[in-house]
C-alpha cells in the first residue's frame, strides 16, 4: 500500500517534469530564454498586488466552472457546453440589468436579480443540452458544442443588434453599466470579494454535495453504471438532468459575475475559455473536488503570468495554454502508464 | 474441405470450456454440434474460426496443420462463421456489408461485387435487395446476407451458431435448403444448436458436448432420449425441495404477452403464491428472459395484466414495481446489478431508503459490516465491488435487497458459482420464501430447476407451457421440452 503511494507520486512527478521539459524545448525553439520565461510568468502572476489581484479575479470563474463540471463528470456526462452556459449566464444578467437599470430599485437588488437571472440562464442552456441528451439521444458532447456556437452567435447578434452602443456596435461590447450597478470591489482594485466569496463557497458546497449527500452518491452511481443505479432505485434520467441543471447554474453564475463584477457589460467571447479550462482542471485533479481550488488557482496564475511573456518576449499569451494542456495530457498519460505498470507487477 | 480438430483445450480462469476435444468432419457433410448452454460449443467454434486461440491442440484443414490467428486469417484458410447475432453493420447497405470484409486495394469495385452478389443470391434462392439497408432486414435475411458474404470471401467451411433462433418457419426451411445445397457443393457445414428437432432433421452426424467434454457422437436414426441423456447427463437427484403450502397470491399474471424484435411470448397466465418458487426453464433466448423482465416492469408488455399484492402494475415503470416489493436480480452482475467503481458501503447506502439529505457514513459502514457478516461476504465495507469474486458479488446483491419483499425475480442466480456458493445462495433464497416472498428464477441448469422449484414454466422459441408441477417432472421430460419435443399435449391448453 505504502509502496503504491510512492509509485503514484513518482508517476505524477514524472508527468510534471516531462511537461516542463517539453515546454522548455518549445521556449528554446521560439528563441526565448526558458529560465527567464518561467521567472517572468511567476513575476507576472505574483510580482505585485495588482498582479495577484488579477490572478484572484481570474480564479473566481475558473473555480465555478470547475465545480460545475465536477458535478456532470460525477454523473458520467461530458458537459462540453459550459462555455455556452456561461455566455447565456452573461446574457441573462445583462438583460436583467438593462431591464432594471433605469428603475428606482436599489442597486444592490438589481445586481442580485441580475446574478440570479444569470444563474437561470446558464441552467436553461444546460438543460437544453440535457434534454437533447435524455430525450433526443443527442450525445451531450455534440449538443453542448453546438449550443456553444449558438450562444456565440447570439452574443454577437445582441452586441451588434438590439443592444448595440449608441452609434455603431463594436466588438468592445455593449454600453457599460453605470457604477452603482458594479459589484462592490476592494478599494483601488477590481477585485470583488462577493465574487470571490461566492465562488469559493460553491466549490466547498460541491465538495460536500458529492462527498456527503444522497444526491451526490446517486449522481455517482448513475455515472458509474446507469443500469445498476436504475435497478437500485435511482431515477436515472432525472439525475442526469439535475447534473446538467446544477452545472449550468454554476456556469451561469460565472457568466453573471463576469458581467457584474469584471466587464460591466456584455461583450463577445465573454466566457473567455473558462468553460474549457474548467474541464482541464477537473481532469487534472482526477475529479477530486478537494484539489479544485489550488489547481484552479495555479491555472489562473499561469494565465495571468504569461501575459508578461507577451510584453517582454513578444510571445503569444496563449503560451500558458500550451503549458496547461501539456500538463493535463501528460498527467493523464502518466495515469495510464501507472495503471499498466501496476497491472504488470 | 475436411476439418479436423485434435485434442483442443481452452480454459477461462477456473472454467474448463473445452477439454481434450477431437473432432473430424469430412467435406460435403453437415455436422451438428449439440449441447446445453455453457457446454463449450461456442468456444470450440470460436477457436476454429479464429476469434479465440486454444490453449492447446491442433487444427487440420484437408489434412494440413494450420494456425489460425484471427477471423480474417480463418477466412483466408476458408473458414467462416455466422454468429448468433449477425455481425453486420445495420446502418449500412447490404452491398456495403457484403464488400466490407473483402481484402483488396484502395478502391471498391461495387459493380463487380453486385454482380457476384446477384449470382450467389440466385443460386440459393435468396431474394435480397443489395441497395436496402441492413436494419430493414429480418434476422433470417441477415443470415442469408452473411452466408453469401462468407461464400464470396471463399469460405469452404461454414459454421452456424444457433442459426434457427429468432427466424420464422419459412426462413428456417430456406436456411436448411441452403445448408443442404452447401453440403452438396462439397462445403463443410458445422451446425451448432440446442434444438433437437433441427439437428435431427438436418445433420448427417451429431457431436454432443457437455461441460466442456465431447461426450459422444451419434448418427441417424437419432433417438431423442439418447441425445437428451448425452446432453444433460445421468439421472438427477431430487432432494431438497420442500413442497409449499398454498398461501396468498403475490403475483397474478393474466394472459401476459410480451415481445421484442425476435420473439413473441403470448398469453402467459400464472398465480404465484406466498413462498412459492417458480422455475423458468429453457435454452437461452427462448423467451424466459423477456418474460421475467416484463414481470419486473423492465420490458414493455403488449397485452394482459400484471397484479402484484393486489395492485395492478401493468404498464408501470420498474420503480413502481419496486415500491410494491418487487426486486429484480440480473444475471450480468457487474454490468447491470452493481456499479463498478463504487464500494460496498456506497452500494448499501444507495439501496436503503434515504432518511434525509446528508449521508451518515459511519452508520452506513456499520450497516455494511453487519450485512457482510450476515451474508458471509468476503470483503470489507470499502472493497470496490469489482474486487469481489462472482459468488461474493451475488451474495452482495442478495444482501442489498430490502426486507420485506413480495416478489423476487432472478436471472441465473447461481451461474458461474461454485457448489458451496450455490448452496448458500439458495439457503438465503429459501429464507426469503419462509418470510412470504415468491420467487421466479431463470436457470439453464435442469438440476437447479427441478431441485428448487415448486412449479416450472418451460420456454421454447417463445412458447410457454402451463405451470407444471415440479414434483411430477423428470429431467428427461424437462430436457425434451427444452429441446422442443413433446409439446403436443400443450397445444390445446396453451398458456392455461
Amino acid at each position: 500500500m505504502k509502496k503504491n503511494i510512492w509509485i503514484n507520486i513518482g508517476f505524477q512527478a514524472g508527468a510534471l517534469a516531462l511537461a516542463l521539459l517539453i515546454t522548455t524545448l518549445i521556449l528554446v525553439a521560439v528563441g526565448a530564454p526558458p529560465f527567464k520565461a518561467y521567472v517572468g510568468i511567476l513575476g507576472g502572476a505574483f510580482g505585485s498586488t495588482n498582479k495577484l489581484v488579477a490572478v484572484l479575479i481570474s480564479w473566481s470563474p475558473l473555480l465555478l466552472t470547475t465545480a460545475g463540471v465536477l458535478i456532470t463528470f460525477s454523473a458520467g456526462l461530458w458537459n462540453i457546453g459550459m462555455e455556452g452556459q456561461m455566455t447565456l449566464g452573461a446574457i441573462f444578467a445583462t438583460w436583467m440589468l438593462r431591464l432594471l437599470q433605469n428603475t428606482a430599485l436599489p442597486p444592490a437588488l438589481i445586481i442580485t436579480l441580475g446574478i440570479l437571472a444569470g444563474v437561470i440562464g446558464g441552467a436553461l442552456w444546460a438543460s437544453l443540452a440535457g434534454a437533447l441528451k435524455t430525450f433526443g439521444g443527442v450525445n451531450e458532447i455534440f449538443g453542448g458544442l453546438g449550443l456553444n456556437f449558438v450562444s456565440t452567435a447570439l452574443t454577437i447578434y445582441l452586441v451588434f443588434g438590439p443592444w448595440k452602443r449608441p452609434g455603431t456596435g463594436s466588438m468592445s461590447g455593449t454600453q457599460p453599466f453605470s457604477r452603482e450597478l458594479w459589484l462592490p470591489t476592494l478599494p483601488n482594485t477590481e477585485l470583488s470579494l462577493w465574487a470571490l466569496g461566492l465562488s469559493v463557497l460553491m466549490v466547498v458546497a460541491v465538495y460536500f454535495l458529492l462527498r456527503g449527500t444522497y444526491f451526490g452518491l446517486r449522481l455517482k452511481a448513475v455515472g458509474k453504471n446507469p443500469k445498476a443505479a436504475f435497478l437500485l432505485g435511482v431515477p436515472t434520467w432525472q439525475y442526469c438532468m439535475f447534473a446538467f441543471l446544477l452545472c449550468g447554474m454554476l456556469a451561469g453564475l460565472a457568466g453573471a459575475i463576469q458581467v457584474t463584477g469584471v466587464y460591466h457589460r456584455l461583450l463577445p467571447n465573454i466566457s473567455n475559455g473558462y468553460g474549457f479550462l474548467g474541464l482541464l482542471v477537473a481532469m487534472l485533479i482526477n475529479y477530486q473536488a478537494i484539489w479544485a481550488a489550488p489547481v484552479a488557482f495555479f491555472f489562473a496564475a499561469l494565465n495571468v503570468g504569461s501575459i508578461q511573456l507577451q510584453i517582454v518576449y513578444k510571445l503569444d499569451s496563449s503560451f500558458s495554454g500550451v503549458l496547461q494542456d501539456l500538463l493535463v495530457l501528460l498527467v493523464l498519460l502518466g495515469e495510464g502508464a501507472r495503471q499498466r505498470f501496476l497491472r504488470r507487477q | 474441405m475436411d476439418v479436423e480438430l485434435h485434442s483442443i483445450y481452452k480454459t477461462f480462469g477456473a472454467v474448463h470450456a473445452n477439454v481434450d476435444i477431437s473432432l473430424r468432419v469430412p467435406a460435403g457433410t453437415i455436422r451438428g454440434i449439440l449441447g446445453e448452454n455453457g457446454a463449450g460449443k461456442s468456444t470450440l467454434m470460436k477457436i476454429l474460426s479464429g476469434f479465440i486461440r486454444a490453449d492447446k491442440g491442433e487444427i487440420f484443414l484437408d489434412g494440413r496443420p494450420v494456425i489460425i490467428h484471427s477471423p480474417a486469417d480463418a477466412i483466408r484458410h476458408g473458414v467462416g462463421m455466422l454468429h448468433q447475432d449477425p455481425l453486420d453493420f445495420p446502418p449500412m447497405r447490404l452491398i456495403d456489408n457484403f464488400i466490407a470484409g473483402h481484402e483488396g486495394g484502395l478502391f471498391l469495385n461495387r459493380a463487380a461485387a453486385a454482380r457476384d452478389f446477384k449470382r450467389l443470391a440466385e443460386q440459393f434462392g435468396f431474394s435480397l435487395n443489395p441497395d436496402a439497408y441492413v436494419d430493414s432486414l429480418t434476422v433470417g435475411e441477415r443470415q442469408q446476407l452473411e452466408i453469401l458474404r462468407l461464400l464470396w470471401l471463399g469460405a469452404r467451411v461454414l459454421i452456424f451458431d444457433e442459426p434457427t433462433t429468432g427466424i420464422s418457419a419459412s426462413q428456417k426451411e430456406k436456411l436448411f435448403a441452403a445448408l443442404r445445397l452447401l453440403a452438396e457443393q462439397g462445403k463443410t457445414v458445422l451446425f451448432v444448436s440446442h434444438k433437437l428437432e433441427d439437428v435431427e432433421g438436418l445433420c448427417h452426424r451429431v457431436a454432443v458436448l457437455r461441460q466442456g467434454h465431447l461426450v459422444g457422437e451419434a448418427g441417424p436414426p437419432y433417438t431423442t432420449e439418447k441425445l437428451v441423456e448425452m446432453m444433460f447427463g445421468k439421472t438427477i437427484s431430487m432432494a431438497g425441495r420442500t413442497p409449499c403450502e398454498a398461501g396468498d397470491v403475490t403475483l397474478g399474471l393474466c394472459k401476459l404477452s410480451v415481445e421484442d424484435y425476435r420473439l413473441k411470448v403470448r398469453d402467459v397466465s400464472l398465480d404465484a403464491h406466498c413462498g412459492e418458487v417458480v422455475g423458468l426453464a429453457g435454452m437461452e433466448g427462448s423467451g424466459q428472459g423477456l418474460f421475467l423482465r416484463a414481470v419486473a416492469g423492465l420490458a414493455r408488455t403488449v397485452g394482459g395484466r400484471i397484479v402484484v399484492g393486489g395492485k395492478d402494475l401493468t404498464g408501470k415503470s420498474h420503480h413502481a414495481f419496486k415500491r410494491q416489493g418487487v426486486a429484480f436480480l440480473p444475471a450480468a452482475r457487474l454490468e447491470e446489478g452493481l456499479a463498478v467503481g463504487l464500494n460496498l458501503t456506497e452500494h448499501f447506502v444507495l439501496a436503503e431508503e434515504a432518511p434525509g439529505f446528508f449521508i451518515n457514513w459511519e452508520q452506513g459502514k456499520a450497516l455494511t459490516q453487519k450485512r457482510i457478516e450476515d451474508f458471509n461476504i468476503h470483503g470489507t465495507p470499502v472493497s470496490p465491488v469489482e474486487s469481489l469474486s462472482g459468488g461474493n458479488q451475488q451474495r452482495a446483491l442478495l444482501a442489498l435487497l430490502r426486507v420485506p419483499l413480495a416478489l423476487l425475480l432472478l436471472e441465473h442466480p447461481t451461474r458461474g458459482l461454485d457448489v458451496e456458493s450455490t448452496i448458500y445462495i439458495w439457503s438465503k433464497l429459501k429464507e426469503r420464501c419462509t418470510q412470504g416472498t415468491s420467487i421466479l428464477f431463470i436457470s439453464s441448469d435442469l438440476e437447479e430447476i427441478l431441485q428448487y422449484s415448486d412449479r416450472v414454466l418451460v420456454f421454447f422459441s417463445g412458447r410457454v407451457t402451463p405451470p407444471l408441477d415440479a414434483g411430477a417432472l423428470t429431467s428427461d421430460k424437462l430436457g425434451e421440452l427444452i429441446g422442443g419435443k413433446g409439446w403436443e399435449e400443450f397445444t390445446s391448453g396453451k398458456g392455461a
